[in-house]
């Protein structure tokens, strides 16, 4: 069952073209990880998913992106409900600088959940499918900045899962993570896609390999700049490549 | 190898001397009037009508006439100084437009404050027939204090990441609540500072409430807003210059009690500064 669909997306900075004509059905409740060099479009493309972009000035998205068969970039997209139904967690932690509680609890507000006890039943589960809860539990109104980063990011997780997305974006969650916070986050996303379609923009290989499963590999060449080259279960892409720029890639020959 | 060493002690020395030659005066100065001043200061002199052509008696209206025109300011300026800021900050795009006001914000921040008397004299008082009134002054004072909060808003807002926004949106925030909850509490210690110097400004100034609401000797509170008042600058320009034969312990009387009413704001501005900066929360 695909969740996200996309048809001949093109995307532009400007005059600068950025994604050429992405084709990629993403299935439900799996995790994808779109891997490739630097530059070949990869946070572009996840931040088309959630259009995030739309808050760049002078960009521009073509083609078609459906979420459940509806076009996302259709006029009558409610953008700011869109961003709640796929959610994000980025490259850095990012807590606000608030309380582990009101952190968690920042988007059930928004989304209008003032009862006390609602907000504190929603914070202790989003805290226990982000694997945090035993290590908050007892002062969750610490400072979220005094948790270390792996612990800070697992709250980013609990954060976006709170205000119950049907789709998680990470966009190279763990590049500033060590490698036991890393495989943390990893055995996390595992867990969640049980729920949640997962989609995640990752550097480290090995990350894709062990934590995916499907991969797109992303490049770009001389006159296109973010081309979907190949896309599949992890197993075949990273055993049995059918292109052979995908086997340089993922064998170390260039990126 | 010796030099850099010499160097840094002479640098030092040399910053310590700029840092002497500011704070030296301003001590001084202050030191001055408290102990002049002081011994004007009873219970009399803080709540009693001037007497005797303002020789005698005390400086209540004076008093209650600038804190009235401060409150006066503040209503008028912080909404529209903060809702201007924000505008600017969070919802303008960068057109010549927005670019034209935020210059000419930067320079009505440099206009003399006598010409700010008298726009507030044509405008509010004349056109407006608001009279010599509070009303009058306090639009005066508020056009005045603008741009010193508009601007150190701005900045404080600006200074808050964008990736606070952008994380906001990505939770299903609007941009309204981002704004609220997450860019507002985190830029509100220095949107307060820049209020706060607004206002103090508001409140020891002369030359805009000269033509717009002060009153030379008016031995009574004001009864509404279209009332005219003394205040505390204006008072103490009078005491000063205008009435021969003025005991001078009232003079520094009433320059103490501006400073004190002026540092005491100040006071209070840092307290609740540093309260939103330990709460850091919504």
């Amino acid at each position: 069952m695909d969740k996200i669909r996309t048809e001949h997306l093109y995307f532009y900075y400007g005059r600068k073209q950025a994604l050429w004509d992405i084709n990629i059905a993403i299935p439900e409740r799996r995790i994808t990880a779109l891997i490739g060099p630097s530059g070949c479009g990869k946070s572009t493309f996840l931040r088309c998913l959630n259009r995030m972009n739309d808050t760049i000035p002078r960009t521009r998205a073509e083609g078609r992106v459906y979420l459940d068969g509806q076009d996302i970039y259709s006029p009558d997209t409610n953008v700011v409900e869109l961003r709640r139904r796929v959610g994000m967690v980025f490259q850095r932690p990012n807590p606000f600088p608030a309380s582990v509680f009101d952190n968690v609890a920042f988007g059930p507000r928004v989304l209008g959940l003032y009862s006390r006890a609602e907000l504190a039943d929603v914070v202790e589960e989003s805290l226990r499918s982000a694997g945090l809860w035993d290590e908050v539990k007892d002062n969750l109104r610490q400072d979220a900045l005094s948790l270390s980063l792996g612990q800070q990011q697992r709250l980013c997780i609990a954060r976006v899962v709170a205000v119950k997305p049907e789709v998680i974006l990470m966009d190279e969650p763990c590049s500033a993570l060590d490698p036991i916070a890393t495989l943390k986050i990893e055995d996390l996303m595992r867990a969640l896609s049980k729920e949640y379609t997962i989609v995640i923009v990752t550097h480290n290989m090995q990350q894709a390999a062990r934590a995916s499963d499907f991969t797109a590999f992303m490049l770009s060449d001389a006159e296109r700049t973010g081309q979907l080259i190949e896309f599949g279960p992890t197993a075949d892409v990273f055993t049995r490549p059918r292109d052979k720029r995908t086997e340089d890639y993922i064998t170390g020959r260039f990126g | 190898m010796r030099n850099r060493f010499v160097a840094q002690r002479v640098g030092f020395a040399l910053l310590t001397l700029a840092a002497l030659v500011v704070v030296i005066p301003i001590l001084t100065i202050v030191a001055t009037i408290f102990i002049r001043g002081a011994a004007a200061i009873n219970w009399e002199f803080l709540t009693a009508m001037p007497r005797d052509g303002m020789r005698a008696g005390g400086i209540f209206p004076a008093i209650v006439g600038t804190i009235v025109l401060t409150l006066g300011t503040a209503i008028v300026a912080i909404p529209l100084g903060v809702g201007g800021a924000i505008y600017l900050s969070e919802y303008a795009r960068d057109t010549w437009l927005t670019r034209s006001i935020r210059l000419a914000i930067i320079n009505l921040a440099g206009i003399p404050s006598v010409v700010y008397g008298l726009f507030g004299l044509g405008l509010f008082v004349l056109l407006m027939g608001f009279g010599t009134s509070i009303v009058a002054g306090s639009l005066t004072l508020a056009i005045m204090t603008l741009p010193v909060i508009i601007s150190t808003a701005e900045e404080a807002l600006r200074a808050v990441p964008t990736e606070f926004r952008t994380v906001s949106a990505s939770l299903g925030g609007t941009r309204w609540q981002g704004i609220r909850y997450i860019v507002l509490p985190q830029a509100l210690p220095g949107i307060i500072t820049g209020v706060i110097l607004g206002l103090l400004r508001a409140a020891g100034e002369t030359a805009p409430i000269l033509f717009t609401v002060a009153a030379f000797y008016l031995p009574r509170l004001p009864r509404s807003p279209l009332d005219q008042t003394m205040a505390l600058p204006y008072h103490l320009y009078v005491v000063s210059t205008q009435v021969p034969g003025m005991p001078a312990k009232i003079q520094f009387g009433t320059a103490l009690v501006l400073l004190a009413l002026v540092l005491s704001l100040n006071i209070g501005a840092t307290m609740i500064r540093s309260y939103f900066r330990r709460r850091r929360q919504w």
